[in-house]
């Protein structure tokens, strides 16, 4: 136990002969809104599907919410939450019953559903809509309570990847509010996002090229580090070379 | 090129059952501007961009491209035209080669007598040849679609979302190829939900719920913010955006990088009586270590208070 979110050593993750991630050595902390930035093909997805206990590490290792991956991977995945771009709700089931299947999947009592799903639908303004198909909400909507639906069962930490992917620029902020809200109530938060204005929300960012963490600290520590004026600038000068293809 | 506008769309309207995609959608493109249609998922650019490129009929409204009407003169219309989907559409099976030379022989011509145009694009790409489509990187993917939309030397492009999902270099390199293009005097309408990308446009329209809520030159867009804005800063960014959002005379207050930005609702107040205002309110609250500075409205200020006055009305 280091008392970290999230604590990776080395971890490393070959396919064949190609190293996706490459030794990458980090931590969150406890309530840390953490952004895990990089290009595309970078090696971000491989180093979160380890984190979540889905796929197996080469080698180093990690803890996360407290239990080894290897070893405990099945606490690890009790212990936190998932929301990726691609899946996130079931479209043919109302908002109601996402809530209660996500819930009921993840041991969360009837008594504590009930009472969350007050709470998650007045805090996002759908109170009058449990009964709506998730299909017939407005995707700005979709993407919100899904990531209360992942905050459902109270993890220790949730993983988002690329969450607000071509929604309004309200939206997005109604987001990222959720986010901060998550963070400040203890959950440690690990975001990963094409939007360079979004990794400034950050406690501390990190930059991964081929594989490997270019970069690492707080916006503005990393900006100070690779003498740039802005995160876009960073971002640019740390991975214009391994973008070829 | 002709001295026709590019572009001139009137009260284009398009229903799909009871929803209207579309709402009397009016603009004109000039000939040789690099034109942005800037808007999140929903808003209808891609309901606008098919009816442009003569695939979609519209239920009202007229559109003329290079000065045909999009309706009548479709089969001349579409030789013309160059088009990339939202959605990547060429063949993952086949490698980058045979893709360009599958689309160049659709069109009746070949990648040689393409050359040319396709130059600045085809020197980044010419090193994967003989790769997969589907191998392809993101970037590399939209490079090559571009590639492929300009092998029959079209007189105008219609871009969509040619760089969602796509890594902040990539979609940076891809604008330099656009802004050579329209150099070399070729319109091009290209839509993004990305509102840092209408920099790189002449002109843009901001598009939300099937209407274009306002069309200017991306810095007067900014410039015409209509209220005071300020940048304002500290430690405990949760607890300022509650205490900001409770000060009486805010219009809106909205996290934007490592600041938030906050706009107050009376038009006339000025920034020192705004500051001073402000301070005593954020003490009150049990802030401290606040700073806040006037700052010049962006694109995304901009779309938003648009965007909140459209859904008000």
């Amino acid at each position: 136990m280091t008392g970290h979110a999230i604590d990776a050593r080395a971890l490393t993750r070959r396919f064949g002969s190609f190293t996706a991630v490459d030794a990458i050595t980090f931590h969150v902390e406890p309530g840390e809104v953490f952004g895990f930035l990089g290009a595309n093909g970078a090696g971000k997805t491989t180093a979160i599907r380890m984190l979540i206990g889905v796929l197996a590490p080469t080698s180093g290792s990690a803890t996360v919410a407290g239990y080894d991956l290897k070893t405990q991977a099945e606490q690890v995945r009790r212990r936190i939450g998932y929301m990726s771009q691609k899946f996130s709700l079931y479209e043919d089931l109302t908002v109601q019953e996402n809530i209660t299947l996500y819930g009921g999947i993840y041991g969360v009592s009837d008594r504590d559903i009930v009472t969350r799903t007050g709470e998650i639908l007045g805090r996002i303004g759908l109170e009058h809509a449990g009964d709506e198909l998730v299909r017939d909400i407005p995707l700005g909507w979709k993407q919100q309570l899904a990531f209360c639906v992942a905050l459902l069962h109270r993890p220790a930490v949730v993983f988002l990847d690329e969450p607000t992917g071509g929604v309004d620029p309200i939206t997005r902020r109604r987001f990222w509010e959720l986010i901060y809200e998550a963070g400040a109530a203890g959950t440690s938060v690990l975001v990963t996002t094409h939007y360079l204005d979004e990794a400034e929300y950050c406690r501390r960012i990190s930059i991964m090229v081929d594989g490997a963490i270019a970069a690492m600290g707080t916006p503005a520590e990393v900006r100070k580090a690779v003498g740039a004026e802005t995160l876009d600038e960073v971002f640019l000068k740390l991975t214009r070379p391994g973008t070829a293809a | 090129m002709s001295d026709d506008p590019a572009v001139e769309a009137q009260g284009l309207v398009r229903r799909f059952g009871d929803d209207a995609a579309l709402h009397e959608v009016s603009f004109d493109v000039a000939p040789g501007e690099l034109y942005g249609i800037i808007g999140p998922d929903g808003a209808g650019k891609t309901t606008l961009f098919r009816i442009l490129v003569t695939l979609l009929l519209p239920d009202a409204g007229t559109a003329r491209v290079l000065g045909r009407d999009v309706v009548k003169d479709l089969w001349n219309l579409r030789s013309r035209i160059g088009y990339m989907p939202g959605r990547f559409s060429l063949y993952p099976d086949l490698s980058v080669a045979e893709n360009l030379g599958f689309f160049a022989a659709l069109f009746d011509t070949t990648i040689a007598e393409a050359r040319e145009t396709i130059a600045p694009i085809w020197v980044q790409l010419e090193q994967f040849a003989a790769r997969r489509a589907g191998a392809l990187s993101g970037g590399m993917k939209q490079k090559l679609a571009l590639c492929c939309a300009l092998v029959h030397r079209p007189e105008i492009l219609f871009l969509d979302e040619p760089t969602t999902g796509v890594d902040a270099v990539s979609r940076k390199e891809f604008w330099d190829l656009l802004a050579r293009l329209r150099d070399e005097g070729l319109p091009i309408v290209v839509s993004t939900p990305y509102m840092d990308e209408a920099i790189r446009c002449d002109r843009v329209s901001l598009m939300q719920g099937g209407r274009l809520l306002v069309t200017d030159r991306p810095a007067e867009i900014g410039r015409g913010y209509p209220r005071p804005l300020l940048a304002v800063r500290g430690s405990n960014i949760l607890g300022l955006l509650g205490a900001l959002r409770g000060f009486p005379h805010a219009a809106a207050v909205w996290p934007f990088g490592e600041a938030l930005h906050y706009t107050d609702a009376r038009r006339d107040a000025q920034v020192e009586q705004i500051t001073r205002e402000l301070a005593a309110h954020v003490q009150s609250a049990g802030l401290s270590g606040v700073s806040m500075s006037p700052i010049a409205a962006s694109i995304e200020d901009a779309f938003m208070w648009y965007m909140a006055q459209e859904q008000a009305a």
